[in-house]
């Protein structure tokens, strides 16, 4: 199991410089001259702008780039972006807003879509069947900027139980708003997984001998339905948890969370390559890791899967 | 906000979801509004977003470092509310040929930190601005000043492959036309005269800065220490891609002092969420609304809004490579295109009367303003007589319809509304096919245009950096100028902005400046689109709000409840 | 074949030994899917399914037949936002255009991104992924990894880049939305079929066709990967509505489809102006798009159903 952990955790390193190498080859395909674009209408004179391609490197062909890239991140100095601020900063300030809110969203969606997908499983046809996939035909259907909008609109003006947005200083409570919304979305992914995994595991063989044991319902349902229905979600929720850390950029749009897709996004529009591939760089630690911990529980969930062949 | 029912079944949704969820939302507090009327000591929030650059005024040239550097610095003079300027640290400024000024600075003026205000602060400051190697933003306004041009020097150097390098390489340190006779006369020696030359005094670039500016720009640029109505609250009150926060300067004595405790900056990437936080009382005010919020701010802050008209405008500009818009043919497409739009429904329509149909190509609250120049009549809606010039371009040279005519713009400052407007306002009274050209980011367009290589239109917006129907004209339509991205060239036009310049009284350069005009409207190498006015909206937390001349909101005039 | 179930042992309902049961007979890997399609064919929830599924291909196919008003011409601002008239049953958008003719016009490219990212994501994720979960070892570390480093991809640089290829600048068409969200979609399907096929791939009646004799990649894909379907179908039943919506998020950026093409996606992107006045406006292609969702979740579901052994309905 340790030499398992050992040699998924080495193959950080090809993922690794794959990603950053794609990723800055392609900010450094974008194009526009970055320089340029960050005074918009009125632009500075031409030695501002030759002078800061300079500091930036911008002038230097793409390998020299990366490589200076490289070098500064195993000497642990991330630089600075465009506007002089240092990019360590910037993301030691992001991520953790976003880690809270990608927590707080994979619990909800984790909690509700499992619970609602067990119960329509169950009793498949039913009304309350019916009605949550009419609840997750609307969130799939309405776009998040809409449904974020509404939310927003309902709970932070009119009813005034929360916060419209979230700006400077994020906690658990002005993050649930976000929360809700962007867990929805995954929520219907959730629901529909656990409930096909459901009702085709309920007739099994193993749900009969055990409810002709004389099992209590509840004690079927959780000990052996559920956990043989759950592989499918898992592998959802982690690489979710991915997607999550990747920052929501519309979600964090509208809430205006100071998160990694904002930074991000502003990034891109700003082709900051030091920026995104700093920010990458911490996700491709997450998605490994996440991965990982996905593959761990399916051995903890059915048995049968081994990984020490 | 007008609810209709749609609207409310979808907050129903949202109702049941979140009561599924079972969560009671927390923290619904606005900062704990007080009531009483009028406190002069509270701190009020406003909508900004993060300043790209370290907070030097010289160094400030986009909007959200801008409004925070107007309130840290006074300069020799300010603008009022109208766009007068009114002197400030100036006791008095004269000049007997619109060349050689002389300025009496008041006495007694300090920094935050202490330090006193002189002539020769403004002559370290000027000088600083202006130097090359310092590579502020802002530099180029000193160019009217005698031996800027040694200050400001660059040598430009090719490589191999054709790249052209350019570096700063001052001749001089200091510009040989700026002296301080003594601690209160300082004197300007412009290379040329120009009459309407003191009216840019109260532009940020020529704010005084304290000495330990000079010394560490960078360093001084995240702590800036001013002498205008406010302060930073403390070190490090500026959080980065969160907010700036300034305290009331009790020493400031100036025409803009403060009536209220201190302004927050609170950033925002996108206008939509600043505009329910004030409708949820979380902001106090913004100056920018979202597109789709212009119909209905006035209902959802009723007595709670204000819309003026600003010093900025739209063009849409038709590049002179393009082929189909070349030649005696070109002319008459660009003028039936004018023709071809409805500026007067589009405002009504899509802005809601927050922009007003363009009557020149510089806007009505800059003074010297004229309505009816010659040649303006083309900005009047006429759908027969753009049908009729269309055809006859068509006789002198074929349309090229192999491609829609594309307008191209970035998609996310609420262009797309208009511009699909404009577009079917083409596809309808000319018979051509027009569409949007959307880009993602902003560069992307700015490079295209640059390198003179975009397919159709552009958009442009100018806003003015000081009240002055030059600054509408010069930087965006004279040859080689530094927005004049089309490359757009008249010898006639710069001829008469030049003579406008040398004026001796701002009358005669006004009435060059107008003729001038005129060539342009000869021309059209842009169509004039509208000006703007600026709405803007303020929480129950706070009395009023204003605009000045330019468009941001007068923050020292704002008094909290 | 005569009888529904001649061949086998005992009733298909009683035991879940179809899979070994079938590969003793001679027509073995065609009865698995005649067999479903039996089933399937008697289902009320596929007819209705597969009804509104050839409704919508119809309107698609031929929108003139459904509104004679031609979509992108004759929008006029003087009409902007107003409610519905003679011939214009659901109003007017934000530019004056006929909202229903551009909901019926909109179908074909809106479906066509839907159905062709979903093909080309499930083409690759259940390619990658079932080859990665089932042989395991070096081949899984390779995949899994190929897929974690598309992953990391922020989707609108991706599209930002992939928009900007000279071949796609050239030729913006239904192709290139498609490209973008299959390039960045697939490693998610490959996740989904991969852990499905790790549950399955140490099931007896794997071990039981093996040691029966069949090759190891005839019992992938023979028992394994029909075994693997409920979450693929899952899956791919609810993306192919987020891709539809995920088009009207790149239009809004404007790296979507060019406004020439009208899209369900186009129109709710376009919608955003009049939230706050005439919130409706976005509910008609938003409907559109829940009843093809809606046509496609029931019709899977039916799919599944019926090649899956073990859920079959008492």
């Amino acid at each position: 199991m340790v030499r398992f952990i050992l040699k998924r955790l080495l193959q950080v390193i090809p993922v690794f410089i794959g990603t950053t190498l794609l990723v800055y080859y392609m900010v450094f395909a974008l194009p526009g001259d970055p320089i340029a674009a960050l005074f918009g209408d009125r632009q500075p004179p031409q030695a501002v702008i030759d002078t800061l391609r300079s500091q930036y490197h911008l002038d230097q062909p793409f390998w020299v780039q990366y490589g200076l890239f490289l070098q500064n991140l195993f000497t642990f100095n991330l630089g600075n972006d465009f506007t002089g601020q240092p990019i360590a900063g910037s993301l030691a300030r992001v991520f953790p807003v976003t880690a809270m809110l990608a927590v707080e969203a994979l619990a909800i969606q984790a909690i509700f879509g499992v619970a609602f997908g067990v119960f329509a499983g169950l009793r498949r046809g039913g009304w309350f069947d019916s009605t949550v996939l009419v609840v997750s035909l609307v969130v799939i259907a309405v776009p998040t900027f809409v449904l974020g909008f509404v939310f927003q609109l309902v709970f932070g003006v009119q009813l005034g139980w929360a916060k419209p947005t979230v700006g400077a200083n994020a906690d658990w409570g002005s993050l649930l708003l976000p929360a809700v919304v962007l867990g929805l979305v995954s929520f219907a992914y959730v629901l529909r997984l656990t409930r096909a995994s459901v009702s085709e595991n309920m007739n099994a063989d193993y749900v009969r001998t055990a409810t002709a044991k004389g099992l209590s319902r509840p004690r079927v349902v959780i000990a052996h339905i559920l956990r043989n229905s759950l592989i499918p979600v898992v592998t959802y929720l982690g690489a979710n948890l991915g997607g999550l850390m990747g920052g929501a950029i519309v979600t964090e749009g509208i809430f205006n969370v100071p998160g990694v897709g904002n930074k991000l996004y502003q990034a891109v529009l700003r082709s900051e390559g030091p920026t995104i591939v700093s920010i990458v760089s911490v996700l491709v630690l997450v998605f490994v890791v996440a991965n990982l911990l996905v593959d761990l529980l399916y051995a903890w969930l059915d048995p049968r899967i081994r990984y020490d062949q | 906000m007008r609810f209709t029912r749609t609207s409310k079944a979808l907050g129903m949704v949202a109702i049941a979801a979140l009561a599924l969820t079972g969560c009671g939302a927390g923290g619904g507090s606005n900062d704990g509004a007080s009531q009483s009327a009028g406190d002069p000591n509270k701190v009020i929030t406003a909508y900004s977003n993060e300043p790209q650059n370290p907070l030097l005024p010289a160094n400030t040239n986009e909007v959200y470092g801008g409004r925070v550097v107007e309130l840290l610095f006074e300069g020799l003079r300010s603008y009022d509310a109208n766009g007068k300027p009114v002197n400030s640290l100036a006791e008095s400024i004269e000049s007997p040929d619109a060349q050689n000024w002389t300025i009496k600075v008041k006495q007694g003026q300090k920094f935050t930190n202490g330090e006193a205000i002189t002539a020769k602060t403004f002559v370290d400051s000027w000088n600083f601005a202006a130097n090359s190697k310092n590579l502020q933003n802002n530099g180029f306004f000193f160019e009217s000043i005698e031996g800027y041009a040694d200050v400001s020097a660059v040598t430009t150097a090719t490589a191999a492959d054709g790249k052209k390098t350019t570096t700063p390489a001052p001749t001089a340190e200091t510009m040989s036309g700026l002296t301080a006779k003594d601690d209160s006369t300082l004197t300007v020696k412009l290379a040329q005269p120009e009459a309407d030359w003191s009216l840019r005094l109260g532009y940020s670039a020529f704010f005084p800065l304290p000495s330990a500016a000079l010394a560490d720009p960078k360093t001084f640029g995240e702590n800036p220490v001013g002498n205008g109505p406010y302060k930073f609250e403390k070190t490090g009150a500026w959080v980065h891609d969160q907010s700036i926060s300034l305290v009331k300067n009790a020493d400031y004595s100036g025409p803009r002092e403060s009536k209220n405790g201190g302004v927050t900056f609170k950033f925002y990437t996108d206008p939509g969420p600043a505009y329910t936080d004030l409708q949820g009382n979380n902001l106090d005010v913004t100056d920018v609304l979202p597109s789709n919020a212009l119909k209905t701010y006035v209902t959802d802050f009723q007595d709670r809004n204000s819309t003026k008209a600003v010093a900025t405008n739209s063009t849409l500009n038709i590049p002179g490579y393009n082929p189909n818009f070349q030649g005696e043919a070109g002319k008459l497409r660009r003028q039936a295109l004018s023709y071809a739009i409805n500026r007067e429904e589009i405002a009504k329509v899509v802005f809601n009367g927050t922009r007003t149909p363009a009557k020149a190509f510089a806007p009505p609250v800059i003074d010297g303003f004229k309505e009816g120049l010659k040649g303006s009549e083309v900005l009047k809606f006429d759908a027969a007589k753009a049908k009729d010039l269309w055809a006859q371009a068509d006789k002198i040279q074929p349309y090229d319809k192999s491609k829609p005519l594309q307008i191209a713009s970035n998609t996310d400052g609420g262009n797309k509304e208009w511009i699909d407007a404009v577009a079917n306002g083409f596809k309808n009274n000319l018979g051509i096919q027009a569409e949007i050209q959307p880009f993602a980011k902003f560069a992307e367009v700015l490079n295209l245009r640059k390198s003179q290589s975009l397919p159709g239109l552009s958009r442009a917006g100018w806003q003015g950096d000081y009240p002055s129907l030059y600054n509408f004209l010069g930087p965006v339509w004279a040859t080689g100028a530094s927005s004049n991205y089309e490359k757009y060239s008249n010898p006639q036009f710069d001829k008469l902005l030049q003579e406008g310049l040398a004026a001796k009284t701002t009358d005669e350069a006004n009435a060059k400046f107008n003729q001038a005009q005129e060539v342009l409207f000869e021309d059209l190498p842009g169509l004039p689109l509208w000006d703007q006015a600026r709405p803007i909206v303020w929480s129950e937390n706070v009395v009023k709000a204003e605009t000045g001349w330019n468009g941001g909101i007068l923050y020292y005039n704002i008094t909290a409840k | 074949m005569t009888s529904n179930n001649s061949h086998f042992v005992a009733p298909i309902d009683e035991t879940p030994l179809l899979a070994t049961d079938t590969v003793k007979t001679d027509q073995a890997p065609l009865s698995l899917w005649s067999d479903a399609w039996r089933k399937l064919r008697r289902r009320p929830l596929f007819i209705i399914s597969a009804l509104l599924i050839l409704a919508l291909a119809v309107v698609a196919l031929f929108p003139g037949l459904f509104s004679a008003v031609a979509p992108n011409d004759g929008c006029v601002l003087a009409n902007s936002e107003g409610g519905s008239t003679d011939g214009h049953p659901f109003g007017f958008t934000f530019q004056g255009c006929d909202i229903y003719s551009r909901v019926v016009h909109g179908t074909q490219a809106s479906l066509s991104v839907g159905i062709l990212s979903v093909l080309c994501v499930l083409v690759i994720g259940v390619t990658v992924g079932a080859l990665a979960g089932y042989y395991g070892g070096w081949v899984d570390a390779v995949l899994a990894r190929l897929g974690d480093v598309f992953f990391a991809l922020p989707l609108i640089l991706g599209a930002l880049v992939i928009t900007q290829l000279p071949f796609f600048r050239e030729n913006k068409s239904v192709w290139s939305v498609v490209f973008v969200i299959a390039l960045l979609a697939w490693p998610q399907m490959a996740r989904i079929t991969r852990g499905a096929v790790i549950e399955v791939r140490n099931a007896d009646f794997v071990t039981a066709a093996r040691s029966l004799g069949v090759s190891k990649f005839g019992a992938l894909v023979r028992h394994v990967l029909p075994n693997a379907l409920a979450p693929i179908i899952v899956l791919a039943t609810l993306e192919l509505g987020v891709f539809i919506v995920a088009e009207a998020t790149l239009s809004f950026l404007g790296i979507g489809l060019p406004q020439s093409i009208m899209s369900w996606g186009n129109d709710i992107a376009g919608a955003q102006a009049s939230i706050r006045t005439r919130p409706e406006i976005m509910l008609y292609p938003a409907a559109a798009l829940s009843i093809t969702v809606l046509s496609f979740i029931m019709l899977g579901d039916a799919v599944r159903d019926a090649l899956d052994p073990k859920s079959r309905q008492r």
